[in-house]
């Protein structure tokens, strides 16, 4: 399998060979930057265009088709429209709080982007606490919403801005009692270790009996809300709130949150693929040597995205089928079910292991 | 069958005690009030009653107010709840006071418009009162007047909201409104605590305007009232101008009325659905109503050249005959198109458990409140209320079919939409039992070149899409009506809302508001 860091450390060397230590690290930090910057824009677009593209598959509709080759052009277009978009400020608003909010929000979104493996040696952000750190940073994207709820001195979005508020906090309560139950099998909190451990020894969703994929679907679930994404978009509700907290926004204010929103579901099935499917380890059957070596040809970055788009897909098939949950009972399906489920599945965990059941 | 009514005079004094009286002896649904201006004779009301549980047998109550410059009339809110914004109408546009009523505010015209311009003589053309240019200021204040005990008129004020509600304003411009709808919303955190329906954004005073037209010309508006009962409308005001002027129309119109109708109900109830799903998030199923609603809507163009705005019904037939291929479209929409879409629509939402938590039990109407509000239609069924014009007054060909009356018990929002989705069913039924023997005949009959109906009243009513349409029309003998009172099914519908409502959530309000199922061209008229 091919190790990114073959790259990153001649591309380390060749600068340290031209420039002094410190100056190579500005160098660095900015083509890293940059090259976030560039994959998150990119990965907008093909996320909207493939949600497009699905959902209109799923309600019998053709979706864009008109603005070049099966409608590809369309997305860029609809970017150029919202970069030149007139950013409307309203009287009688916070201007400060209400120009900071998609900042926080896009920042948030950003630095996890920045946390996913993405190749073997391709980690951008990678300690040894990296599970803590991405939930940690995942956390500022909730003050965006409720200062841009708070700031936009609007009714709709007030009771937007309290409702992501109250499922957002709820829900990171089950996502980081399901990461911890993944804790207790990889042993560590680094994404790169936890990668190694499972192109070693096999993914973590088929190592830890059912606790692990009943810990992958509450994930799944926990995280949807997370990401305020249908069924679960009551921050938002269009039908209720006209646009919930990002009601007062305009041209590319409101473009960060749209963006964020995409990247935030990218994300989700990013980590998702991560911790439970094997990130960009391949899939391999012990004993098959020979297809295993077929499996280990296909690039690290190819596998990821791979398992990333397979969980978009479940994530999109519920999103465009179920309807939206009323407040109340989102908030019980949380703290009625969810959680003591989750914390359930911590003790099992932490048996299985401590007992050695697992693989 | 003449549909002509005489109403039975009562003078103010006794109409409270007359209509109670009614009211006890079974005549408990108020289907219809309507303002007049009788010019000489003073300007009063006219009470339209029905047994609700019964027969389905209507009497009509005439009162005129003894003072011709301001008018007053006893209120009778405090015997029906719709009375209450039945009055407001009739006070916004004619300027009666109604003594006793709990909120006389304007309905639908602004809070400073001078003047009632139902009345024959509100300004004169040259004389209109100037278009305001600034922006309405709604007012939060209700007026109630009283008699005093010297015989004066007193007004009481007080506030529609109390002073620390947070109102929210859903409409005008509301995805979930169905239109220009303004719901003046006082929350509780997500709870629901008062809404103040504002009406009248697009107001275009049909009755009024009709009065200045000729019959046929008055045909042409009936269809921009309920857009989604385009048919029924129609053949409401054109059964009621024939009736009057004793006209019969051929068995081969009567059906074709029938099955028209019978398709409009299927359009509107699939768009019911589907919008349902919409407000609800459940896009998808929105767009599978969508595509079958095309179905239906493209039979109405092969024959008819309209889609929305269908034009069909005339005095005396129908506009054009039925295209070749009609039986054939329909046959294949009500045996094959409506089965499987009804099946994947309670596949993919009725069994839903997110809907069905969010429609059982949430904003329920007793069998008492809907026969109170005059909620007809499949909001009064839903609540066990047989209500169904097509049973109980049998019109067009409606005593040919067989077919059931739908009703549920309970009257929340989850009986209110299945109500809608089995009728479905059955109006598909009532179109297999006559599209293969559609009679022969004159879709046409013979009429003089000037339509004009005898002196007297007249009141027709067919069961519309979402409830009972009815049509009140006097004459004088012109070629023009005195006066056209539509009777609006959505109207019951909004004023139920605030009842149905209260104490539920956000969310709620917009099931409720999407099961309830009003359009609001019908409410404003």
């Amino acid at each position: 399998m091919f190790d990114f860091s073959v790259f990153t450390s001649w591309l380390d060397a060749a600068l340290l060979s031209v420039m002094p230590g410190w100056l190579t690290i500005l160098v660095e930090c900015v083509l890293v930057a940059l090259g976030i910057i560039t994959l998150y824009a990119i990965f907008a677009m093909v996320m909207i265009y493939v949600e497009r593209k699905f959902c209109a598959f799923v309600q019998c509709r053709l979706g864009p088709d008109r603005v070049g080759p099966w409608g590809t052009i369309q997305v860029v277009c609809d970017v150029l429209k919202m970069l030149t978009k007139e950013i409307v400020s309203l009287r009688k608003t916070d201007r400060f709080l209400h120009a900071l909010a998609p900042f926080l929000v896009v920042t948030a979104s950003m630095t996890t982007f920045a946390c996913l493996p993405w190749n073997k040696g391709a980690q951008i952000l990678d300690f040894n606490v990296g599970v803590f750190f991405f939930l940690a940073i995942g956390s500022i994207g909730v003050v965006g919403i409720l200062l841009a709820g708070w700031s936009a001195n609007n009714k709709y979005s007030l009771i937007g801005a309290m409702r992501a508020g109250a499922q957002i906090i709820s829900y990171e309560l089950s996502i980081g009692m399901v990461m911890l139950t993944m804790i207790c099998l990889t042993g560590t909190m680094s994404f790169s270790e936890i990668c190694q451990n499972q192109a070693e020894g096999g993914w973590y969703i088929f190592r830890g009996h059912f606790v692990a994929l009943a810990a992958f679907i509450v994930y799944l679930i926990a995280g949807n809300a997370e990401c305020n994404r249908g069924p679960f978009d009551l921050p938002e509700s269009e039908s209720e709130l006209t646009a919930g907290y990002h009601t007062e926004y305009s041209g590319m204010d409101f473009g960060f949150y749209y963006l964020a929103e995409y990247l935030n579901l990218f994300i989700c099935a990013g980590m998702a693929s991560t911790i439970f499917l094997g990130g960009w380890a391949p899939f391999v059957i012990p004993g098959l040597d020979g297809f295993n070596e077929v499996m280990a040809i296909i690039p690290g970055f190819v596998w990821f995205l791979v398992k990333v788009f397979f969980v978009l897909f479940l994530l999109l098939w519920e999103r465009w089928t179920f309807p939206r949950l009323r407040i109340d009972q989102i908030l019980t399906l949380e703290w009625k079910y969810l959680i003591p489920i989750s914390m359930l599945l911590l003790v099992l965990m932490a048996l299985c292991v401590s007992l050695g059941l697992t693989f | 069958m003449s549909n002509k009514i005489n109403p039975i005079v009562v003078a103010p004094e006794e109409l409270h005690e007359k209509l109670a009286a009614l009211k006890a002896e079974g005549y408990d649904f108020l289907e219809c009030l309507t303002g007049c201006d009788w010019e000489e004779e003073g300007l009063g009301v006219v009470y339209s009653l029905t047994k609700s549980s019964t027969t389905f047998e209507m009497t009509h109550i005439k009162c005129v107010a003894n003072d011709k410059e301001n008018p007053t009339l006893p209120t009778v809110s405090d015997l029906w709840d719709i009375a209450n914004i039945y009055e407001r109408e009739v006070y916004d546009f004619y300027g009666i006071i109604f003594i006793g009523h709990p909120d006389m505010r304007r309905l639908f015209l602004r809070e400073d418009w001078v003047g009632f311009p139902m009345r024959k003589n509100d300004h004169p053309e040259e004389k209109n009162a100037e278009i305001p240019s600034t922006n309405e200021e709604i007012s939060d204040t209700r007026h109630k007047y009283m008699i005093d005990a010297d015989g004066k008129l007193v007004c009481e004020d007080s506030p529609v909201f109390a002073e620390d509600a947070y109102v929210v304003n859903i409409g005008p411009q509301h995805p979930s409104t169905h239109g220009v709808l303004h719901l003046r919303t006082a929350i509780e955190g997500e709870r629901v605590k008062q809404i103040d329906p504002h009406l009248g954004y697009i107001h275009r005073g049909i009755e009024k305007l009709s009065e200045n037209m000729t019959y046929p010309q008055t045909l042409a508006l009936t269809d921009r009232m309920d857009y989604l009962g385009a048919m029924q409308t129609r053949h409401a005001l054109c059964m009621c101008i024939e009736q009057a002027m004793g006209i019969e129309v051929s068995p081969r119109v009567q059906v074709i009325r029938t099955i028209m109708d019978e398709l409009q109900r299927i359009d509107s109830h699939i768009l019911f659905f589907s919008c349902l799903c919409q407000d609800l998030g459940a896009t998808t199923a929105f767009l599978y109503g969508f595509r079958d609603r095309e179905e239906v809507l493209k039979i109405f163009e092969k024959t008819t050249g309209g889609r929305l705005i269908i034009n069909y019904n005339m005095i005396g037939g129908v506009a054009h005959d039925l295209h070749p291929d009609f039986v054939k479209d329909v046959k294949h929409f009500i045996n094959e198109t409506m089965p499987k879409g009804l099946k994947e629509y309670h596949s993919i939402f009725t069994g839903n458990v997110i809907f069905r938590n969010r429609s059982i039990g949430v904003g329920p109407l007793s069998r008492e409140q809907v026969i109170s509000y005059g909620c007809t239609g499949g909001t009064g069924r839903a609540a066990g209320w047989h209500c169904d014009l097509r049973k109980h007054r049998p019109y067009a060909a409606y005593n040919q079919v067989k077919f059931n009356e739908i009703t549920y018990e309970s009257g929340d929002s989850m009986d209110r939409y299945m109500v809608r989705l089995k009728e479905i069913e059955e109006s598909c039924e009532i179109i297999r039992q006559l599209i293969d023997n559609i009679p022969e005949g004159p879709i046409q009959e013979k009429l003089k070149p000037i339509v004009k109906v005898p002196e007297g009243c007249y009141y027709s009513a067919v069961e519309g899409s979402r409830g009972i349409l009815g049509v009140y029309l006097e004459s004088k003998g012109d070629k023009s009506p005195y006066r056209l009172h539509y009777r609006s099914t959505g109207l019951p519908l909004v004023a139920a809302l605030d009842e149905a409502c209260r104490n539920y959530m956000i969310a709620d309000l917009i099931t409720i508001g999407g099961t309830m199922d009003y359009i609001i061209p019908d409410i404003d008229r």
